[in-house]
């Protein structure tokens, strides 16, 4: 079946609703406003004001609302208009979400998903643009999930709502409108396993969300106008983190490039890089290379957004690099 | 919905329940008798019980941080009456978020002291598995939730709570404590806010013992009260006589009843005074007038109770002394049961980070520890 990316995320949370009534979601807008990116379209309707709740503007509020109602075995789904906005509600994020379980010897599970866009889309600034998985990465106790396709994001928010454990799932604020095959009913993607989502034998990219199709765009222009063959790998968990499909990549290419829409300080691809030298050094042929977003808040003009991000003709560059063409350059 | 308490007794002063104090016991232990609430004696005896174990395990805590052999404590001492009078409204199937001080109320309603002594021990007995500092106790089977360290968290947590019982049709009531300084918390004011437009039963009691380490509450608030607060959310707010334990019960009651039959949530407020040093790590005659805490030494919440008792044949002398000294033998044992037990596992480490062990984290222990695991 043909969906949209936002389409997809709605099955994923109404197939999920139906089939356990301790599921339910909550946020700002979700309900009457059907969401601020519509992802929860007609789900009022369909599960009434107890399943599909308008919350009072307040992340820290709805986050701990929803941490309190998963230790007494509900589901929540809690939305957050943007993953920026997710920065009012850290301290449950990281300080109770994450660390229930673990401070409570046990005692109490969060069952949570906390999902809602994150990046950049176009021209919004320094306060709707930020990439923060790093920052969740960081933090034990919580997953991270990041789809780049609508079949991704049906499967694996399946997933992660029944998942015991909190799951930060983000997702990419310009792919909601993105069309794609998705497969009907119980389509469940493990969490930590990623896919090689085109295969090549030269040097291997790994990125993942909208970095995906950024990484697809590249290796394709280097396929038509170098003759370059790219292997693009999605992680598509954060964390865990499928290390084994990365090293087995790299060590097939010898090559590796990692692109991020995060900034490069203490990004996830510098966690990657170390992974990929410690697992097979011995495979790499030349130094890694990270594509990330120029170290600054987001500017708004837009010839200034252009030159922060990622973009193909910097991952096209990269490559080459781990390929010394161009000088080395 | 009307609170059962505003219409059952004329206050004096300005009639605001938010505003005045209400008081059943004056401070010798002498009772309105209007205002007794109605409950079994045998109940009455189990209250004073469980102020007397939280003052002795207090005193016995204490001593023991102070000889080196338990690395923080923070006691409760003052505040008896707050926190029994009110966790003895709360039916068995109800839950307890507790702040700081609220040990004696997980206690009182099932939590062993065994338990108590083995997380503040951080042993391999202790429920938490030695991952928390002394003070945050808790067992699910209790029903009192091991507590968060950062202020006011645990407010929207009892507001999710109650939340879920109200999505599944259940009857359970949220308790929820918290202290003077956490209404200047952000999470204050979201969990009153959520918890008053969505009238889910959960009932907030703040101790007010007036200091928040060094703070007084007169700097946390240019309220003239913290009940008051609960108006702008649309929550009854009472304030209470927080050393006077029927006062406490009979509120809480009223306050636990309405929320039970769907009335929503009450704010209470519990003035009473911080005895001792807000922690272990503490000396507060550094930044107080201690003659104030002589005071208040004055209304003891403990000896006002007992008077009471005494004055109704509840309790004589020789009772009194009696648990006393079963109370004391209590907190011994259980001392001794616990001190000396060997700490929790290295694998315990890595377990409860998530559901399962993920092979990530054995590998890193492994690669720490240099060995399989």
């Amino acid at each position: 079946m043909r969906l949209s990316y936002r389409e997809a995320l709605n099955q994923a949370m109404s197939e999920e609703m139906a089939r356990d009534p301790s599921v339910f979601l909550m946020g700002e807008e979700v309900g009457h406003y059907q969401g601020a990116y519509k992802v929860s379209q007609g789900m009022l309707e369909r599960f009434g004001e107890r399943r599909v709740i308008d919350t009072p503007i307040a992340e820290c509020g709805f986050v701990g609302v929803g941490v309190g109602a998963a230790m007494v075995g509900l589901r929540p789904i809690v939305e957050l208009m943007t993953f920026n906005f997710s920065l009012v509600a850290i301290d449950q994020v990281i300080n109770n979400a994450a660390k229930v379980r673990q401070m409570s010897g046990g005692q109490f599970k969060v069952p949570i998903v906390i999902r809602g866009a994150g990046g950049a889309a176009h021209q919004l600034g320094a306060q709707h643009s930020q990439s923060l998985e790093s920052m969740y990465t960081y933090c034990p106790g919580l997953k991270v999930v990041m789809p780049a396709t609508p079949a991704d994001a049906k499967g694996l928010l399946k997933t992660a709502i029944r998942d015991d454990d909190p799951v930060v799932f983000i997702e990419g604020e310009l792919l909601y409108g993105m069309q794609g095959e998705v497969p009907e009913g119980e389509h469940l993607i493990p969490l930590g396993r990623g896919e090689v989502k085109r295969e090549g034998s030269d040097c291997t990219i790994v990125a993942w969300s909208k970095m995906v199709h950024l990484a697809l765009a590249a290796a394709e222009e280097l396929e038509r106008k170098h003759d370059l063959s790219v292997e693009v790998v999605d992680p598509r968990t954060i964390k865990p983190l499928d290390e084994e499909i990365i090293l087995r990549s790299v060590a097939k290419t010898h090559r590796c490039v990692v692109v991020e829409e995060g900034w490069s300080f203490n990004g996830v691809g510098a966690e990657i890089a170390h992974r990929v030298q410690r697992g097979v050094f011995d495979e790499l042929d030349a130094p890694i290379e990270r594509v990330t977003s120029l170290d600054v808040p987001m500017p708004y003009a837009l010839h200034l957004e252009d030159l922060v991000a990622p973009t193909v003709p910097k991952v096209v560059a990269a490559v080459r690099r781990t390929l010394y063409l161009d000088g080395g350059k | 919905m009307a609170h059962p308490v505003r219409g059952a007794i004329a206050l004096p002063g300005p009639d605001d329940p938010a505003l005045a104090t209400y008081r059943v016991l004056d401070e010798r232990g002498v009772a309105d008798p209007a205002r007794v609430p109605e409950v079994a004696p045998a109940e009455w005896l189990r209250m004073y019980r469980g102020m007397v174990v939280i003052r002795t395990m207090d005193e016995r805590l204490m001593a023991m941080q102070r000889q080196g052999r338990i690395g923080f404590y923070g006691e409760a001492r003052g505040q008896e009456a707050a926190v029994i009078g009110s966790a003895a409204a709360l039916g068995p199937d109800d839950w307890i978020f507790p702040a700081l001080r609220e040990a004696g109320a997980g206690i009182f309603r099932g939590l062993p002291l065994t338990a108590y002594v083995a997380q503040i021990m951080g042993n391999a007995h202790d429920p938490g598995k030695g991952r928390q500092m002394p003070c945050h106790e808790g067992t699910r089977a209790s029903k009192f939730v091991t507590m968060s360290s950062c202020i006011a968290t645990q407010l929207p947590h009892a507001t999710g709570m109650a939340w879920a019982a109200k999505i599944r049709g259940d009857k359970t009531v949220v308790a929820a404590y918290l202290g003077d300084g956490a209404t200047s918390e952000s999470d204050f004011h979201v969990a009153m806010n959520f918890a008053g437009v969505f009238r889910v039963p959960v009932v907030f009691v703040c101790q007010n013992n007036q200091w928040a380490i060094s703070t007084p509450s007169t700097a946390q608030t240019a309220a003239p009260t913290i009940a008051i607060k609960g108006r702008a959310y649309g929550i009854e707010g009472v304030r209470v006589d927080g050393n006077d334990l029927p006062a406490v019960h009979r509120v809480m009651r009223d306050a636990v009843e309405k929320a039970r039959s769907g009335g929503g949530p009450t704010l209470i407020e519990a003035l009473t005074y911080r005895l001792g040093a807000h922690t272990s790590s503490d000396d507060p005659s550094r930044y107080r007038d201690e003659r104030v805490t002589d005071e208040w030494k004055a209304r003891d919440p403990i000896s006002r109770m007992r008077n009471w008792l005494l004055s109704q044949g509840l309790l004589d002398a020789a009772g009194d002394e009696k648990l006393r000294a079963d109370v004391d033998a209590e907190v011994r044992d259980a001392i001794a049961a616990e001190e000396g037990v060997e700490g929790p596992p290295v694998h315990s480490l890595i377990e409860d980070v998530f559901a399962e062990v993920p092979r990530f984290l054995e590998d890193e222990l492994a690669e720490m520890t240099g060995s399989g695991s």
